[in-house]
């Protein structure tokens, strides 16, 4: 038995269009059934296994992401979904955007498209949960040499007020981070307009 | 007759899971059958508590693993008690001490959507532990005993005296399976208010915990449905399983038909249908009696 056959998915829009979230949905509807795969769409990040994004990060966003994605149990895999969320497509130089996904956390998978076309998605999956067993068997292997004596993906965590209130996770300091990078539109004169 | 309760308790222990998670499993397909989909396969069940036994455990307090594992615990010694041939009444007290124990554990860990599911499944627990009381009463007026030792070895099946017993039984197993419309406090479906209710801070290893409790659980209340039919005779199994069969899938049916209500509209169902089926038939059941 494996841990990809029962992948759940916590979907997540960073700032898109919806044009991805729509074709997530429609993916998760009866006519193309992911849940025959063991797929389930869920909404708590304590359960999920794959973090689906959508969109770009812009600056409210990234804090609600890096979240996510520390609330999550190991092992777990990060699929960037659409154009935006693997660079930031069209809004790439918008003033309050970082980039895609990877801007804040480690992507995986990298699934193209404008928007996202539902096959594409499921064969995103399907990449995602080989990731999934991959990520496992390293573990496994690593123990097995001896590089590691405490299986770390199944360590019990603590969380802490820390983990919910580290000073990278407050929006001022996305802000700041969107601030001095060097895009256009940030000039002055610009706001003045 | 005491090895025949402990071959009885073990095969409980080992064939409750297995049962619990392919009635899961029948129906999640017969779930997605109702909706034109193709469905999981019927193992997805054990796949995905596989899953969650091998995922890193976080845990927001401490004392909620302890809870947890007390819920199972309770759970199954539940069960045990119930296959085992005990006393009715300690199966239904020691069954909401179980449930106690998961409230416990969504409180111990102050998120804002556990308490609120835990809240709710205190709700939910007063909607369907006077059922639990009253079905106890209800055998003992009818069969004279509490013990299902002796219900099991009866002359005919209980559900002659109690057919209102039975109706109320099975409209409170919705609310116990937490099926839809009375899924207030967790859902098996994803995307409701509060993310996930009364399980939202359990994860990993402590999830599939919970999910096993839950398969222990769901055989437990089959086999309390089976009840109103066994007899002395073996033939009588089969028409208890047959039972169990249709109340299973009408709860399938009712979950897949209906949105949930609001808590106040399931408690003042949940007591009305107790009310007049189950009091009703005790009343009457008195009554002649007498």
């Amino acid at each position: 038995m494996k841990l990809s056959k029962s992948p759940w998915i916590l979907h997540y829009d960073g700032s898109s269009c919806n044009g991805c979230d729509i074709e997530v949905l429609a993916t998760m509807m009866p006519h193309f059934d992911v849940e025959r795969f063991g797929v389930i769409n869920t909404g708590n990040p304590k359960h999920a296994d794959i973090l689906l994004l959508t969109g770009g990060i812009n600056s409210q966003t990234a804090p609600v992401v890096r979240q996510l994605y520390k609330q999550m149990p190991d092992p777990k895999v990060v699929m960037a979904c659409g154009i935006c969320a693997c660079d930031g497509g069209i809004f790439k130089e918008c003033y309050n955007v970082l980039g895609g996904a990877d801007q804040v956390v480690p992507v995986d998978i990298y699934v193209p498209g404008c928007a996202v076309r539902p096959e594409a998605l499921i064969e995103g999956v399907k990449k995602a949960v080989a990731i999934l067993d991959e990520k496992q068997q390293e573990m496994k292997i690593a123990m097995k040499q001896g590089y590691c004596t405490v299986d770390y993906g199944r360590l019990a965590v603590h969380t802490t007020e820390d983990d919910y209130n580290s000073e990278e996770s407050s929006p001022e300091a996305a802000q700041e981070q969107t601030q001095t990078a060097e895009t256009p539109g940030t000039t002055e004169g610009g706001d003045a307009e | 007759m005491a090895v025949s309760i402990v071959v009885r308790v073990i095969l409980y222990l080992l064939l409750g899971p297995v049962i619990g998670g392919l009635l899961e499993g029948i129906d999640r397909i017969i779930s997605a059958r109702m909706q034109g989909r193709q469905g999981p396969p019927l193992f997805q069940p054990f796949y995905d508590v596989y899953k969650l036994m091998h995922k890193q455990t976080i845990v927001v307090n401490s004392i909620q693993v302890l809870f947890i594992t007390a819920y199972l615990i309770f759970t199954i010694f539940t069960g045990a008690l119930f296959f085992g041939g005990g006393d009715m009444l300690l199966v239904f007290f020691s069954l909401s001490m179980s449930e106690v124990m998961l409230v416990l554990s969504a409180y111990s860990v102050n998120g804002p959507y556990s308490a609120m599911g835990a809240q709710r499944e205190l709700l939910q627990m007063m909607c369907y532990e006077p059922m639990m009381l009253l079905l106890a009463i209800g055998f003992y007026v009818a069969q004279g005993s509490f013990m299902v030792n002796d219900l099991i070895g009866a002359d005919r099946p209980a559900v002659i005296a109690l057919p209102g017993m039975l109706i109320g039984f099975a409209f409170v197993l919705i609310i116990k399976l937490r099926k839809s419309p009375f899924d207030l406090s967790t859902s098996h479906h994803a995307h409701q208010e509060m993310v996930k209710g009364l399980t939202t801070d359990i994860s990993g290893r402590d999830m599939g915990l919970v999910e096993l409790a839950e398969w222990y659980d769901a055989t437990l209340m089959m086999g309390i449905v089976g009840m109103f039919f066994v007899t002395r005779e073996p033939v009588s199994y089969l028409f208890a399983i047959l039972a169990c069969s249709v109340v299973f899938f009408l709860i399938t049916l009712i979950d897949n038909t209906h949105p949930r209500v609001k808590a106040m509209r399931m408690f003042g169902l949940a007591w009305g249908v107790i009310l007049v089926c189950a009091g009703t038939n005790l009343l009457i059941l008195n009554l002649i009696g007498k």
